[in-house]
């Protein structure tokens, strides 16, 4: 295989990844913060999830590189504008149901990716996906059995549900937008063309969102920037936390 | 801080096919099917495991430990009771 070729198969992992692993983060805020013990655990299996196809992924995206950078260096030693995350996973974690319809989203778009990629013809990757697509049902049941539970349940939360679809809705369009390289990896047979997958994620959140008696929100014109570099400016606190330990002592194990 | 205390569901797991349902602990939840995903969450996160089950502790009707001395105590000197005296083959394995 050509070098372009190769950077481009790493590029398209350490941007799958970092959208892994920026949720991965956001939840793991909720530790020690979570409504009741059962969800703080709960929502720390999620985190986990999460964090581990990102070192699965930039792992594996470091062995195609060939290079001296390794999965450390990916998380802990990139500015904002290298990473490739839709918008959608670093907004903050806002109220309970904020969480959970930000994770519906999400998974209702992940759980059919990497069933997809399943079939990629890299056997490395497709093992990688059939771990994640794994997880990402489980994630999928959880965060439906809430938002349905919030949705039909004391008009407080039914409005906070509503209202949390309601604003997380435009971050939904850029998870499907294909750019060059999503088309250039779903052609080789390595990668996943999201725009193929806006029927599934649909018809996911259909039923959840009609048990749950919430609307589903107008299809707006979309927020986008993230898988280009440009974010919003939640990312940059984030990545403070998130990176400062590697940042201030560089190479520090333990 | 939720208003009203969710209901105590009481978890049992069994490990493997073929060995008994070993009750593990509790936990709070509001209804069945999110009493399941949280022990799911909660206790199976380190073994394998092959089934759930919970039960509402309220289901679950319990024998008074001040009666302790009328039920149990008795048993512990009729030794013939117990099945000390018998060869088990290895090739019965588990019993």
């Amino acid at each position: 295989m050509s070098q372009t070729s190769s950077n481009s198969r790493a590029q398209w992992l350490i941007r799958l990844g970092d959208g892994a692993l920026i949720l991965g983060h956001r939840l793991s805020e909720w530790s020690s913060r979570a409504p009741t013990l059962e969800e703080d655990i709960a929502l720390s299996n999620l985190a986990l999830d999460l964090i581990g196809q990102t070192r699965a992924l930039y792992t594996r995206a470091c062995e195609i590189e060939g290079g001296t950078r390794d999965e450390n260096t990916l998380a802990y030693r990139r500015a904002e504008h290298e990473f490739r995350n839709p918008l959608l996973v670093e907004q903050p974690n806002g109220n309970f149901a904020d969480t959970m319809a930000r994770h519906l989203i999400y998974s209702a778009f992940a759980l059919p990716f990497y069933e997809k990629l399943r079939e990629s013809n890299d056997a490395e990757v497709a093992g990688i996906a059939a771990r994640s697509a794994r997880e990402m049902a489980y994630h999928v049941r959880h965060a439906s059995e809430w938002i349905i539970r919030l949705g039909d349940g004391t008009p407080e939360s039914h409005a906070k549900a509503q209202a949390a679809f309601d604003e997380l809705w435009s971050y939904a369009p850029e998870l499907f937008e294909a750019d060059a390289l999503d088309s250039e990896m779903a052609a080789c047979g390595f990668g996943v063309d999201p725009s193929t997958l806006r029927g599934a994620f649909d018809a996911t959140l259909g039923p959840v969102l009609r048990e749950a008696t919430l609307k589903r929100p107008r299809d707006s014109f979309g927020l986008r920037g993230g898988r280009v570099g440009v974010h919003s400016e939640h990312i940059g606190h984030l990545l403070a936390q998130m990176q400062h330990l590697q940042r201030a002592y560089p190479d520090a194990r333990w | 801080m939720s208003e009203s205390p969710m209901p105590l569901w009481e978890v049992f797991i069994r490990p493997r096919n073929g060995l008994a349902h070993r009750h593990v602990g509790s936990l709070h939840a509001a209804d069945a099917a999110m009493a399941l995903q949280n022990a799911r969450d909660v206790y199976t996160r380190r073994g394998e495991t092959f089934s759930i089950w919970v039960v509402p502790s309220n289901a679950i009707v319990a024998s008074d430990p001040a009666d302790k001395d009328i039920l149990f105590e008795p048993t512990g000197s009729k030794i013939y009771r117990h099945p000390t005296f018998y060869e088990v083959p290895d090739e019965v394995g588990h019993m």
